[in-house]
C-alpha cells in the first residue's frame, strides 16, 4: 500500500514537472514575445519571410506553438501513464 | 450560369439537409447519451466537435474584421482564443474526464462537497450560456437576411427550428456529430476565399506565407506597404500595437483563462471514452481551431489591403458595384464633408453618433445621406468590420458560387455553438436543479424527458433573445469571458491541484471574484461609461482585462480563508488523490 501512494507521489510530481516546463514555454512565447517584447523583436524579421518578428509571435507563431505543446504534453503524459501501469503491475 | 442568391440556397439548403440527416440518425436513448453522447466520441471527431463548439459567429465572421481595423492590438483575441486551450488541456481537461460525471456545477458541487457552490455554478453557467447564445441567434438571422432576403425574424426561426430538431432528439449525441459536418462546412467555406485571395494578392495559396512575402513585381512586402498606407492616411501603423502593454497583458490572459472555463467548452470532454483521449482531443481540437485561426490575420491585411486600394480617394461613381450593395444593407456609409465626389478615408469615426443612420434621399454623388451629424476630422467613411469577411469575396470578385459557401459556412459557426450552449442550459435544469437538488428521485427516463423539455424551452427562449436582442448582448458576451477567469476556472484548478483546498475558501474565492470583475464592468461600462479611459482604469487595466485581476483576488481570498477554516472531509482529499492518477486500464 505504501509502496503504491509512493508510485502515485512519483507519477503526480513528474506530472507537474511536465506541466510547469511546457506553461513556461506557453507564457514565454505569447505573454512574452507576442506582448512584452513584440516591439524590441520588430526589428527582427522572421528569417525567409518579411514578418516583423514580435507581430509575427502575436499573430502566428504563439497559435503555432500552442498546438505542439498539447501534442507534446498528451505524448509525453501517455507514456507516463504506461509507465505507472507497468510499476503497479510490478508490485 | 447561377446567380449568387440561387448559389446560395442551394448550399445552404444542402447543408442544412445533412444536419437533420446526422440528428435523425443519432438519436439519443438515455440520460448519458443526452448528456456526454455515451462517451463513444472518438478523439479526432472531438476535437472536430470541439472546433465547430467554440468557433462561433463571432469567430467567423466578425474576428477577421476586429484584426483588420485594429492591425497589431487585435492580436489579444487571437492569443486570448487558442492560449486558452493550453490551460484546458494541462490544467483542466484530463481531470475533469477522471472525474466523469455530467457536468461542470457536478464537480464544483462534488468537490466543494456543497449544494451552495453547484447552484452558484449552475447559475454562472446558465448566465453566460445565454448570453452567448443570443448572440449565436442573432448571427443566423443577419446571416439569412443578408444573403436570402429573408428578414430577420424568420431568418432566426428557421435557425431555431433547425437546432430544435437535432438538440432536442439527439441531445449531446446529436449535437456532437452535427458539429463535426458543421466543422468541415465553415472551414471550407472559411478557406476558399482565403486560399483564392491569397493567390490574387501574394501569389501562393497559403495565406499564412503569403502575408508575410513580398508580391511579385513588387519592392515593399504586404505588410511594410500596409504600414505605410497606414501612416499615410492618419492610422497607427499595422503592425505597432498601442503600447499599453499592461493591458495588452491582462486582456489576453483574461481571455485564456475565461475560454479554459466556459461550460460548454470543458464540457465537450466529458464525451470521449478516456483520459488519454480527453488529452489528444484537446491537440486536435486546438489544430482544427488554429487552422481558422492563422487564417483570419491573413485575411485581415489582404482585405484591409484591399479596402484602401478600392476606395480611396476614388470618386463615388467610379467604385465598383459592392460598396453600393453594402451601402444598401447599412453597412457602409459616405458623407462627403469636402464636396469633392471622392471618398477619403482616414482615421477617426466620420459620423456623430458613430453607426449611421440612413435618411431616404440621395445626394450629390447619388450616396445615401444620414441623419447623422459629420465629424470635424477628415474621414468621410464608415464601414463594419463585419464587411471584411462578409464582402471580401466580392471585393475581391470571386466566383458566386464562393460568395454562396461564406453563407452557408457563417451559419454551420453560428448554428453549432448555439446547440452546445443550449445543451449546457439543459443539462444544468435537468441534471442539477432537478436531479441533483430539487428531485432526487427523477427516474432516468424522467430526467431524460425533462433534459429534452428544457432544450427546447432553451432553444425558444434564445430565439426570442435573438429576434429582440437585449442592447446590452455584445457588451456581456465579450465579459463572459471575465467572468469565467475569476469564477470557474480558479475554482476548479484549485479544486485539482490543491487538495486541502475547501468549501469555505473556494465559495469565498469565487465570490470576490465574481463581484469584483462585475463591478469593475458595471462601473465602467454601464454606470460611468465617459470614465471608460486609461487615467481613471485602476492599474490602465481596461474592463476587458479585469477578469485577470479578479483571478488574482480568487486565489487570494481562498488561499487565506481556507488557512483558518477546516480541511474537506477525507473521502473528498480522497477523491483528489483518485483524479489526479491514470486509468487502470
Amino acid at each position: 500500500m505504501s509502496q503504491d501512494s509512493d508510485v502515485a507521489r512519483q507519477y503526480w510530481r513528474k506530472n507537474l514537472k511536465i506541466i510547469s516546463l511546457l506553461l513556461t514555454i506557453w507564457a514565454v512565447v505569447s505573454l512574452g514575445f507576442g506582448i512584452a517584447l513584440a516591439p524590441w523583436l520588430n526589428q527582427f524579421q522572421l528569417p525567409g519571410t518579411e514578418f516583423p518578428l514580435g507581430f509575427w509571435f502575436a499573430q502566428q507563431g504563439s497559435i503555432f506553438t500552442f498546438v505542439i505543446l498539447i501534442f507534446v504534453y498528451a505524448w509525453r503524459m501517455n507514456r507516463l501513464d504506461d509507465e505507472f501501469s507497468a510499476g503497479q503491475d510490478g508490485q | 450560369m447561377m446567380g449568387v442568391t440561387a448559389w446560395t440556397y442551394l448550399l445552404v439548403g444542402a447543408s442544412f439537409l445533412l444536419y437533420i440527416v446526422i440528428a435523425i440518425r443519432s438519436r439519443a436513448s438515455s440520460t448519458g447519451e443526452f448528456y456526454i453522447a455515451g462517451q463513444h466520441v472518438p478523439p479526432l471527431a472531438n476535437g472536430m466537435a470541439t472546433a465547430a463548439d467554440w468557433m462561433s459567429a463571432a469567430s467567423f465572421i466578425s474576428m477577421a474584421g476586429i484584426i483588420s481595423f485594429s492591425g497589431y492590438d487585435g492580436s489579444v483575441y487571437l492569443m486570448g482564443w487558442t492560449g486558452g486551450y493550453v490551460l484546458l488541456a494541462l490544467l483542466l481537461a484530463p481531470y475533469l474526464r477522471k472525474f466523469g460525471k455530467f457536468t461542470v456545477p457536478d464537480f464544483i458541487g462534488e468537490r466543494y462537497y456543497s449544494q451552495t457552490a453547484r447552484l452558484v455554478a449552475v447559475i454562472c453557467a446558465i448566465f453566460v450560456s445565454f448570453t452567448y447564445v443570443a448572440g449565436q441567434m442573432r448571427g443566423v438571422g443577419v446571416v439569412f437576411s443578408r444573403f436570402l432576403e429573408i428578414d430577420v425574424t424568420n431568418g432566426v426561426i428557421i435557425g431555431m427550428a433547425i437546432v430544435f430538431i437535432y438538440a432536442v432528439l439527439g441531445g449531446m449525441k446529436g449535437i456532437t456529430y452535427t458539429q463535426v459536418a458543421q466543422y468541415c462546412v465553415l472551414i471550407f467555406a472559411f478557406m476558399v476565399p482565403a486560399i483564392f485571395i491569397s493567390l490574387m494578392v501574394a501569389g501562393t495559396a497559403i495565406p499564412q506565407i503569403g502575408f508575410g512575402s513580398i508580391p511579385d513585381g513588387e519592392e515593399l512586402s504586404l505588410l511594410a506597404r500596409l504600414d505605410g498606407l497606414h501612416e499615410q492616411l492618419g492610422f497607427t501603423k499595422y503592425t505597432l500595437g498601442s503600447g499599453n502593454t499592461i493591458n495588452l497583458l491582462a486582456i489576453t490572459f483574461a481571455l485564456m483563462a475565461g475560454t479554459a472555463g466556459l461550460p460548454h467548452v470543458i464540457i465537450r470532454f466529458y464525451t470521449v471514452p478516456s483520459v488519454r483521449a480527453a488529452r489528444q482531443s484537446a491537440g486536435w481540437a486546438l489544430l482544427f481551431i488554429a487552422i481558422l485561426y492563422t487564417t483570419a490575420p491573413a485575411v485581415a491585411v489582404f482585405a484591409r489591403t484591399n479596402l484602401i486600394d478600392t476606395v480611396e480617394n476614388k470618386s463615388y461613381s467610379e467604385i465598383p458595384r459592392w460598396f453600393k450593395d453594402w451601402e444598401n444593407t447599412d453597412l457602409i456609409a459616405w458623407v462627403d464633408k469636402d464636396g469633392d465626389g471622392r471618398v477619403k478615408y482616414r482615421a477617426g469615426n466620420a459620423l456623430d453618433p458613430a453607426k449611421p443612420s440612413f435618411l431616404e434621399d440621395r445626394g450629390a454623388s447619388g450616396e445615401r445621406l444620414l441623419s447623422n451629424t459629420p465629424t470635424r476630422n477628415a474621414n468621410e467613411l464608415y464601414v463594419d468590420r463585419d464587411i471584411m469577411v462578409l464582402a471580401n469575396p466580392e471585393i475581391a470578385g470571386l466566383p458566386n458560387w464562393v460568395i454562396a459557401l461564406v453563407a452557408a459556412g457563417g451559419l454551420a459557426a453560428a448554428l453549432s455553438t448555439a446547440a452546445g450552449l443550449l445543451l449546457v442550459v439543459s443539462t444544468s435544469i435537468s441534471h442539477d436543479l432537478l436531479r441533483k437538488w430539487l428531485r432526487p428521485d427523477l427516474s432516468d427516463r424522467d430526467e431524460l424527458l425533462a433534459a429534452r423539455i428544457s432544450a427546447g424551452v432553451a432553444v425558444c427562449i434564445a430565439g426570442y433573445l435573438g429576434i429582440n436582442p437585449p442592447g446590452f448582448v455584445a457588451e456581456v458576451v465579450a465579459f463572459a469571458f471575465g467572468l469565467a477567469a475569476a469564477s470557474f476556472f480558479p475554482a476548479i484548478l484549485m479544486g485539482i491541484f490543491i487538495k486541502r483546498m475547501n468549501r469555505e475558501g473556494a465559495i469565498s474565492g469565487m465570490l470576490v471574484g465574481l463581484i469584483f470583475t462585475a463591478s469593475y464592468i458595471i462601473y465602467f461600462r454601464f454606470l460611468h461609461p465617459e470614465l471608460d479611459t486609461v487615467e481613471n482604469w485602476w492599474w490602465g487595466i481596461s474592463p476587458k482585462g479585469i477578469g485577470t485581476v479578479g483571478l488574482c483576488f480568487n486565489f487570494m481570498v481562498a488561499g487565506i480563508v481556507r488557512s483558518f477554516t477546516a480541511d474537506p472531509p477525507a473521502e473528498v482529499m480522497k477523491m483528489v488523490e483518485e483524479i489526479r492518477l491514470p486509468e487502470v486500464k
